[in-house]
């Protein structure tokens, strides 16, 4: 009974089946296809080839392959792959900075595949902001009068854009720095203006093109900590672009993972980690640090006869790498529990064994203990 | 460098397998070349004399082109086209001009030095306003400040006109590509013409004077203001334009916001350029009697005598030079302008009251005659270094212009043609080969084959010349830092300057004789070529520079292996660039005793019934012009042999 427990801790519920929230971003059946008669390749017989083929055949593209997914309001989305993958042109379509070849886009219920250009123009003044891989600042304007950039496109009088423009540099931590000019200013904190640009007109979602990518280790981190920090603090609607799987679990609460134009996988950090949908995306977790990411309901195992289960009490959620502390203060293997209900044990061997990262997904039932 | 190369006995002993696999061993590079050298030498001797074009004054075109002119000035008042349209342009633009030169001559002299001075301190500070202020006062020193000012007007209304249709026309290119496909081509014609070459047409529908002195500059200076304004607008950074975009801008909110002020920096070089090219065509309109300092030069070149053009010379280059500090002062990024204001207006108001003080003209004791001193240096010159000056002149030629252009002007026409299309076929493909072909039959049907021949010889010797100066000056630019640094400045000078100017120093030295045009074309084409082929091989990558040297390459090793061959393009750019400007030197060169198609142009504004030998020169120089361009264009544009062979692996 406990074994079929455990398994049905395993199976994760569909996320976009949980009740968390509207939907903010809803995109179906997404195609960009560049080059030359895109409209033919598209609804041809051609399309299904591979991008080489299609590329030596047609002269198209497809950087976009029928995409479809959600974002509920309030969510980090995390898009990520390689270069070519196509994710730059995704998140480019979605305010159809670049025009989507077919497909739906709706963004707060408004369809903005056929919107009109006033209504496009609106669309991305007011509730969609976008912060660049490489910042696009504008050089001959100071920090405040880029951050104010947006506001001023809207035709808001100067000192009410100029006032809200220092609360936003505060808020980003550049307060004091209104008066420089861009190239003044340090590779991290530039995108901090980049940042401060997009939040500045108080968008309902904000997009991310690989914002960190041309930034230091080091600073890319604190970035990293700082889009967490305004993410819990401001509670906007975030689509992340990046080609850094580190970067894409630190920050995601859902991933996309694109190759070739297509999603292959979306899910949830552990998910991919724990379940790769095939070997690419295998590849790609490899050398994840798996005590990291997983949690004990991945590595919990049906108690065997003659263990004690008196042990420490965790929940499902709790990280492997958690849980250490606690499963070296005690002798007694860890009760992993869900929902109160108690869906497997963790013992010391357990852990060590997760944290090893062997490269083979860990597969807790099927282990036998020698 | 013998140690280095008895120490690596490493060499591989045997050729990679790859090479011993072909079957067919391939002819040597040179034999095509060496065949059809000889070929054409054959050809020489057996038809040499035979199917020659000699030049004939009276030939059948310029006849009709006569005719033509006579018909235009007998219905310049009853054709529609004149009627409603041309002689409209020509009012409006001549009003212009004269609106212009009356306001500048309406300021006395102090209050123009002051205001000038006062834009230079209210643009750059103290420096510029020096400059610009020492720049205009120089005109009364040298007792050329009223033609000065003609000058002056009559640049500033070229220089307005040409913006005015220019930066918008430029703007747009640089926003959509297809409009920049469309103008390019006529861009380039507009540059690759020699400046003689518009003067014809610009008599025939706007008569002489300052309207058509006008649109003559125009044309000369409206392409960099258009292509520079075009690539300013163009380099725009993307990402900028994108954020703009996606934050809802529209487009004018983005062309005002973004566009315009990133490429302000280039736009204002693109003004600057304008003014630049107008300035030293301004003094070559004077042929078409354009008013100013132009005047006085044209009157020097064709008597030989440098005293006479010598102060409107220095004006003209001291005008340019203020005026390109001026403008470029106004691109420095973020200027504090406002505490400028005060010095300024002090400055302007200093002026203006001083013209109260002041005698209305400048007064002729504050000028310094500097003709008379600088005649006696002349002649001096001439006298004392009759012999090197002799000795270069005749050795060049009587080795190099007298046998080329007996060569040329004896072979059969059909012969040199022949050659040409073999030529630039070989270089540069079969379109530009036949589009050469063309050019040249067409010099040959306007009968002026001889002419076009002798003015060929000139350009062929001056390029040679040219190349052969500016690959050594660029290589040691490019090898001696220090030596760059030195030499910059000069070139930097040497390119904002007029390209007459360049007549001066080589009329003083050689006197008026074809040799004065080549001396002349090469130092006016040199500095272009020279800064090119610098940055061509500045521009190889340091890590293949750093790879060649790891492995044991010589200096000399280094440059031939790597350093010419990665800047191939680069240096093909400066032979294309020399040919154009050395061509239209030669042309200018008419004036000082190059003879040849510059001589006919010339002569055709002078005499009436030269006129359409003048016009149908002016036309020859063109075809000349395009068919040395696509002879060496082509190569620049054709990929290298090794990216062929790529392509076809």
């Amino acid at each position: 009974m406990l074994e079929e427990t455990v398994e049905a801790a395993r199976q994760v519920p569909d996320p976009a089946a949980r009740p968390s929230g509207s939907t903010a971003i809803d995109v179906r059946g997404l195609w960009k296809i560049f080059g030359p008669r895109a409209d033919r390749v598209l609804n041809g017989p051609d399309i299904h080839l591979d991008p080489n083929a299609l590329l030596e055949k047609t002269g198209c593209t497809a950087a976009v392959r029928d995409v479809t997914f959600e974002v509920r309001a309030g969510e980090m989305f995390v898009v990520m792959g390689l270069s070519g993958s196509g994710k730059s042109t995704l998140v480019r379509c979605l305010t159809r900075l670049i025009e989507p070849t077919a497909g739906k886009i709706h963004i707060a219920g408004e369809d903005v595949c056929s919107a009109s250009p006033a209504a496009l123009r609106e669309l991305r003044r007011h509730r969609v902001s976008m912060v660049f891989q490489h910042f696009g600042l504008l050089p001959h304007r100071r920090v405040v009068d880029n951050v104010a950039y947006g506001l001023e496109i809207q035709r808001v009088p100067k000192a009410e854009r100029h006032r809200r423009a220092e609360e936003i540099l505060s808020l980003v931590g550049l307060a004091g720095h209104a008066q420089s000019y861009p190239d003044q200013l340090s590779g991290g904190m530039q995108q901090r203006v980049g940042l401060a640009r997009a939040l500045a007109v108080d968008p309902q979602v904000m997009l991310f093109d690989e914002p960190f990518s041309a930034l230091d280790p080091l600073i890319r981190r604190d970035m990293q900590a700082e889009v967490v920090r305004l993410h819990r603090d401001v509670g906007k609607t975030m689509v992340f672009i990046t080609h850094d799987l580190s970067e894409a679990l630190k920050l995601g609460q859902r991933i996309a993972i694109m190759r070739d134009g297509a999603v292959v996988q979306l899910g949830t950090p552990e998910e991919l980690v724990a379940a790769p949908a095939d070997d690419y995306v295998a590849d790609f977790v490899r050398d994840v640090a798996k005590s990291e990411v997983l949690s004990l309901r991945w590595i919990c195992r049906t108690p065997a006869e003659n263990e004690h289960l008196d042990g420490p009490v965790m929940n499902a959620e709790t990280i492997i790498k958690d849980a250490v502390p606690a499963v070296l203060g005690s002798a007694r293997p860890i009760r992993v529990v869900e929902g109160g209900s108690l869906v497997g044990v963790v013992d010391r061997l357990d852990i060590l064994a997760a944290m090893a990262a062997r490269p083979e997904r860990p597969r807790p039932g099927s282990r036998s203990r020698s | 460098m013998t140690a280095q190369a008895t120490v690596s006995p490493a060499v591989p002993p045997a050729p990679p397998p790859a090479v011993r696999r072909r079957p067919r061993e391939r002819l040597p590079r040179f034999v095509l070349p060496v065949v059809g050298v000889a070929v054409a030498a054959g050809l020489y001797l057996v038809f040499r004399g035979t199917a020659t074009l000699p030049h004939d004054d009276g030939a059948a075109p310029f006849l009709f082109l006569n005719d033509v002119r006579d018909w235009v000035d007998d219905n310049r008042n009853e054709n529609p086209l004149f009627l409603y349209l041309i002689n409209y342009l020509r009012l409006g633009i001549g009003g212009l001009f004269d609106a212009v030169s009356a306001g500048l001559h309406a300021l006395p002299w102090p209050a123009l030095i002051a205001l000038t001075a006062a834009a230079g301190w209210l643009a750059g500070g103290r420096r510029v306003a020096l400059v610009a202020g020492l720049g205009f006062a120089s005109f009364g020193v040298l007792g050329v400040f009223a033609a000065s000012v003609d000058t002056l007007a009559l640049t500033l209304t070229a220089v307005l006109l040409s913006l005015l249709v220019g930066l918008p026309l430029g703007v747009w290119a640089g926003r959509s590509r297809r409009v920049r496909r469309l103008i390019t081509p006529a861009l380039d014609v507009m540059q690759i013409m020699p400046t003689f070459a518009y003067l014809g047409p610009m008599v025939l529908f706007f008569q002489i004077g300052p309207a058509s002195a006008t649109v003559a500059t125009m044309i000369y200076s409206i392409p960099p203001a258009i292509r520079i304004t075009a690539l300013a607008v163009e380099q725009v950074s993307p990402t900028a334009i994108e954020a703009s975009v996606s934050l809802g801008a529209t487009r004018w909110q983005t062309l005002r916001k973004v566009h315009l002020p990133m490429a302000r920096r280039t736009i204002t070089l693109a003004v600057n350029q304008t003014i630049m090219m107008a300035l030293s065509m301004v003094v070559i309109a004077a042929l078409i009697a354009a008013p100013g300092l132009g005047s006085d030069i044209i009157r020097g070149l064709s008597r030989a005598n440098v005293g006479v053009m010598l102060p409107a010379g220095l004006a003209i280059v001291f005008m340019g030079i203020a005026l390109d500090r001026l403008v470029m002062a106004t691109a420095a990024p973020r200027s504090p302008r406002r505490s400028r204001y005060g010095a300024a207006g002090v400055l302007a108001a200093a002026g203006i009251g001083l013209s109260f003080v002041l005698p209305a003209e400048y007064p002729e004791s504050w000028e310094w005659r500097i003709g008379p001193p600088v005649d006696d240096a002349v002649r001096w010159m001439q006298s004392a270094w009759y012999d090197v000056t002799e000795a270069i002149k005749n050795i060049a030629t009587e080795g190099l212009l007298n046998p080329l252009q007996n060569l040329l002007t004896s072979s059969p026409w059909w012969l040199v043609a022949l050659a040409v299309l073999v030529l630039a076929w070989r270089v540069s493909g079969a379109v530009p080969a036949f589009t050469a072909l063309g050019c040249l039959l067409a010099v040959a049907l306007l009968g002026l084959w001889e002419h076009s021949m002798e003015t060929l010889t000139t350009v062929l010797v001056a390029v040679v010349l040219t190349l052969l100066a500016g690959l050594a000056l660029g290589v040691a630019a490019a090898r001696h830092p220090r030596y760059a640094a030195l030499q910059r400045p000069l070139l930097d000078a040497a390119q904002t300057m007029p390209a007459f100017i360049y007549l001066l120093p080589a009329l003083a030295l050689f006197g008026t004789t074809r040799f004065t045009a080549v001396f002349a074309s090469v130092v006016y084409a040199v500095p272009p070529v020279v800064r090119l082929v610098e940055d061509g091989i500045k521009g190889v990558p340091q890590t293949v520079v750093e790879a060649a040297l790891s492995s044991g390459s010589t200096t000399r090793q280094l440059l031939w292996k790597v350093q010419f061959p990665m800047a191939r393009r680069a240096i093909l750019l400066a032979a294309n660039q020399g040919i154009v400007m050395t061509l239209a030197m030669v042309v200018v060169g008419g004036l000082v005793g190059a003879g040849g198609l510059g001589f006919d142009v010339v002569s055709g504004f002078s005499q009436s019934s030269d006129f359409g030998m003048g016009f149908a020169a002016g036309a020859a120089t063109v075809l000349l012009g395009i068919m040395l361009d696509r002879i060496t264009q082509g190569a620049e544009r054709r990929p290298s042999p090794q990216q062929q062979k790529m392509r076809i692996a």
